[in-house]
């Protein structure tokens, strides 16, 4: 099984999600912004990172990185993809995912271990997870309060496409405590915190985190 | 302005030039004229004023610190010494690991977030310079009293740009320092520590040898920011009133760093360098000095070439610019196509801006006029050395006699409102307002950070190698005494080290202080100086460089003798670490090393009012053999976790350590007050299993350090003696006071 990971400029946890997918038993794929190519791979993580620096707005010109027009389209036909905090931010820029990513409520880069509870688990991402399993990993932004308008929020919420929620003190002013959401196929999920940072309790808060890369696995095996 | 030649400057040796607005002094001046046997040229002078600056040159120092290389200590394990970008130290299985800690003291006063953020990044650069990839930063921190206004404008600021640069260049932050005194009110220290890691065949030095060799300039483009940084700003003292110099801070952007370290260590990867040198400190002045003396000393430069942002800038200006994120690199001409693909593959931009000659000066033109003709080391190396004079401060003698005797508790109820004082006072609290706004996750390699005692990153995943670095200082003691205060604060980095399990190797240092031109400052800095040399030949550990922050006073008033030390330490597994803290009840907590009753420069008496008293005297043979037992235990497994004792006392470690995991503990302790506050140096807690507890009597015999039974772990609260704190009401002791005082 082989998982791209693409690196922009800017891009900081790409070895990390590379690391994340060789302890679930993948095997990971770089992928460069700026080459066309998608190199045979069976699904795709955009991880953290200041890509571009965050110029403009966060995701605001990866998005028309040449990786991302095989990118959509692959996406659109089903192939899975996630986005981790920059990642969730490329894709709401994209419109793979609705809503967007603003600047923390606190006005501060908040880095901390973070509950959050797993409320749909028959995405591509979170289906080696328990309905509403809490699990806690790492959360580090600046800008990862979720927005959208009501409508698109009774959407997400009526089609069980909150995959994940923020359990306890909301960390970032995000609405309803969002902290993941999914495309109506949920084959694309936005994460805001990292579970490549919490791949075994030796470098993070524990390996609570592997299942999004382990369920990914699965579901290509389905 | 008309373009000032070296050909004018020999028709016009009387034209009057503004030296001294440039902070050099008459003789200074007169020298350079003897030197080059003529008036400088505008832009010679521009050079020489930066580069013969205290902070580029070391004038004051350079006397005193010329002990860390006649004290030097004989080992292998060092493989690049004082003198490079930062030192390197081989640290086994084939790697080599470079640290270095850098002052950006004056900038983060005048603009706290860029002065912070730039801190960092020039440090980074230390240590891309050195051929290594950074993987951790670190930032000790010093401000005035928590609740002065200017601390709410500077340390807000000072954080986030800390957070700012370092996160975005995705460097994981694993520790610090955050101190409060009013002597730092107006002269905040913001020092930045980076850690970089390669293997022994990338090491890459700042040379320019190879006659037709390009010499190329990197990075981004040059703008009119931080014009003089190092001279007119970081050399002086700040005066309460005069004009702003916010145009010499310098301003970052960490996106082009991040791109900037990727592109170089591609362009290392395919050893496509001769040389290397980054642009700090004196900008293009201090690169290219520094590269042509480390070779034959030829080079031809265009300076023309250069890429602007600011095409106004005058080729002075150009010269002394310190525009962050820039690179000068010596390329071979066969491989120059190769170097410009990768340039362009990251988008930075990249300029051949001249070549290595086979002569012996550096020589530089701006539209075809030659405008510098000068013996290079004239300026990187050849500067003014001062024996400046240094007397013992009266004030010495006098603290020395105060009687130190803060209140000290007995009484259950006295015992609990003084756990709860230590838990909330600014310098003891938690810290994670602060940390909480650093990534320490980014790379996956951390293994410890805030609040353990040291920072630990894994550098191989095969093997779990790893490294562990501690900053540390306590000027409380080095004003008393700094001469031990240096030693002391040199122990207990080591000792920070040690409590891992990691394996103390080398050193570095910031030395923060007021003046030079204080005598009374001089004399701070000689023994502190003297102390840490000292020390650090009888602890066998080199000291691999540094840096020196003078002038870090307001008026007459200076900050505290803050010698700032760092010790590296390498650990062959690091999933072996002794953690900070216990997970489980039932084990016994026993205190290693012996307990004084001096208060003198404790946190106890500082909430107290009480400045003087007579600081304790290192035993680093004590500490050696402390190291020894901790490294001892670690390897057997012995021990469920180990803290160190420092500002606080044992007071604060238990604090820190039944917070941790929420995990509380019955402590019993004679003379109580003493025991809790005293900050006698050489102790750690240690937490075993009742079944090992005759071990480790028997390791610390073996070791000649006292152990005494101090408690037990388990419960929801803190228990000493009769006094009852429970876990939940020390939580928010401990964890409001940043919030209140900082939002």
């Amino acid at each position: 099984m082989k998982i791209g990971v693409v690196t922009f400029p800017g891009t900081l946890d790409d070895r990390d999600a590379a690391r994340a997918v060789r302890y679930a038993g993948g095997e990971a794929i770089e992928l460069w912004h700026d080459d066309a190519d998608l190199k045979g791979v069976d699904a795709v993580i955009l991880p953290g990172g200041f890509s571009y620096g965050d110029y403009l707005r966060c995701g605001a010109i990866s998005r028309f990185s040449p990786v991302m027009e095989p990118l959509i389209a692959a996406a659109k036909g089903g192939m899975p993809l996630l986005g981790i905090c920059n990642g969730f931010q490329v894709l709401a820029e994209a419109h793979l995912i609705p809503g967007a990513l603003t600047r923390n409520q606190h006005l501060h880069f908040l880095c901390t271990d973070q509950a959050i509870r797993i409320e749909n688990n028959s995405t591509a991402w979170t289906n080696s997870y328990s309905k509403d399993e809490e699990i806690v990993i790492p959360l580090k932004n600046g800008e990862g309060s979720y927005q959208c308008d009501d409508e698109t929020l009774k959407m997400l919420e009526g089609e069980g496409r909150i995959v994940a929620r923020y359990v306890g003190e909301n960390p970032n002013g995000s609405r309803n405590l969002i902290a993941g959401i999914s495309n109506e196929r949920g084959n694309i999920v936005g994460l805001m915190p990292h579970p490549e940072h919490a791949i075994d309790s030796l470098t993070g808060p524990g390996d609570q985190g592997l299942g999004f890369f382990t369920s990914v696995l699965k579901a290509m095996v389905k | 302005m008309a373009l000032d030649t070296v050909a004018i400057a020999k028709a016009n040796p009387d034209t009057e030039q503004p030296f001294a607005a440039l902070g050099l002094k008459p003789d200074e001046y007169a020298s350079i004229k003897e030197i080059l046997g003529r008036r400088p040229t505008s832009s010679e002078l521009a050079m020489y004023s930066v580069m013969w600056s205290e902070h580029c040159s070391y004038k004051s120092s350079k006397v005193h610190l010329k002990q860390f290389g006649e004290k030097a200590v004989k080992t292998d394990a060092l493989l690049v010494g004082i003198g490079e970008n930062a030192g390197v130290v081989d640290v086994g299985q084939g790697y080599a690991v470079t640290f270095k800690i850098e002052s950006h003291n004056h900038p983060s006063f005048i603009e706290p977030y860029q002065g912070a953020a730039t801190g960092v990044g020039g440090i980074v650069r230390d240590i891309l310079t050195m051929g290594a990839r950074p993987i951790a930063v670190m930032d000790p921190l010093r401000f005035g009293p928590a609740d002065a206004p200017d601390t709410r404008r500077v340390l807000p600021g000072i954080v986030s740009g800390v957070g700012g640069y370092g996160n975005c260049l995705g460097l994981p932050n694993i520790g610090g320092e955050v101190v409060f005194d009013e002597t730092y009110l107006g002269n905040p220290l913001v020092n930045a520590l980076c850690v970089g890691v390669m293997k022994h065949s990338d090491i890459k030095l700042a040379k320019a040898a190879g006659a037709g060799n390009l010499v190329v300039l990197y990075g981004a483009k040059t703008g009119g920011d931080g014009i003089g940084g190092v001279s007119v700003l970081a050399s002086e003292t700040f005066e309460s009133k005069g004009p702003a110099k916010r145009p010499a801070v310098q301003v970052g952007d960490p996106f082009v760093e991040k791109v900037l370290i990727e592109c170089s260590l591609e362009i290392f990867a395919e050893d496509l360098v001769v040389g290397i040198q980054d642009l700090g400190g004196a900008g293009l002045s201090c690169a290219t000095s520094e590269l042509a003396s480390g070779g034959s000393g030829g080079m031809k430069v265009q300076l023309d070439k250069v890429p602007l942002r600011d095409p106004s800038l005058s080729p002075e200006e150009i010269l002394m610019s310190e525009s962050q994120e820039r690179m000068c690199a010596i390329v071979e001409p066969s491989k120059i196509d190769r170097f410009l693909e990768i340039c362009k593959k990251w988008d930075v931009t990249s300029t051949v801006i001249g070549e290595v000659t086979d002569g012996t000066h550096l020589e530089i033109t701006f539209n075809g006029e030659l405008i510098v003709d000068v013996p290079p080391r004239t300026v990187a190396h050849d500067g003014p050395v001062y024996n400046r004079p240094l007397a013992k401060p009266a004030y010495i003698d006098q603290v020395a006699k105060e009687v130190i005797n803060p209140p000290l508790p007995t009484t259950a109820a006295e015992i609990k409102e003084t756990i709860l004082k230590v838990a909330a006072t600014p310098n003891l609290a938690d810290k994670s307002w602060v940390t909480d706004q650093y990534d320490r996750y980014v790379q996956g390699n951390t293994i410890q950070s805030q609040p353990d005692d040291s920072g630990m990153v894994r550098i191989d995943e095969k093997t779990n190698l790893g490294v562990a670095v501690s900053t540390d200082a306590n000027a409380n003691w080095s004003y008393l005494n700094p001469y031990e205060g240096a030693k002391l604060a040199l122990a207990e980095a080591a000792r920070n080290i040690a409590t891992a399990g990691a394996k103390p190797l080398a050193v570095t240092n910031c030395l923060n202080f007021g003046s030079p031109e204080d005598p009374g400052v001089m004399w701070q800095f000689a023994e502190s100086v003297r102390g840490l040399a000292d020390g650090c030949l009888e602890m066998g550990l080199p000291v691999t460089g540094g840096n020196v922050s003078f002038y870090n006073q307001t008026g007459t008033t200076a900050i505290l003798p803050t010698p700032v030390i760092g010790v590296l330490g390498v650990i062959e597994d690091v999933r072996t670490r002794t953690p900070m803290s216990f997970k489980d009840a039932g084990l016994e907590l026993f205190l290693l090393g012996a307990t004084d009753d001096n208060l003198s420069g404790s946190e106890w008496a500082y909430i107290h009012g009480m400045r003087g008293g007579i600081a304790p005297t290192a035993d680093l043979q004590r500490e050696m053999r402390l190291i020894e037992l901790l490294l001892s235990a670690n390897k057997s497994a012995l021990f469920a976790a180990a803290h160190d004792l420092s500002q606080g006392g044992l007071a604060i470690s238990l604090i820190e350590m039944v917070l941790r995991h929420g995990v509380g503990a019955q402590v019993t302790l004679d003379k109580v007050g003493v025991a809790l506050l005293s900050e006698t140096p050489g102790r750690v807690v240690v937490a075993v299993k009742p079944s090992q507890a005759a071990e480790l009597e028997a390791l610390a015999t073996k070791h000649s350090i006292p152990v005494a039974k101090i408690g037990t772990t388990g419960g929801d609260a803190l228990v000493i003696n009769d006094a009852n704190i429970p876990l939940a009401e020390l939580r928010t002791a401990h964890t409001e006071t940043f919030k209140k005082l900082f939002g």
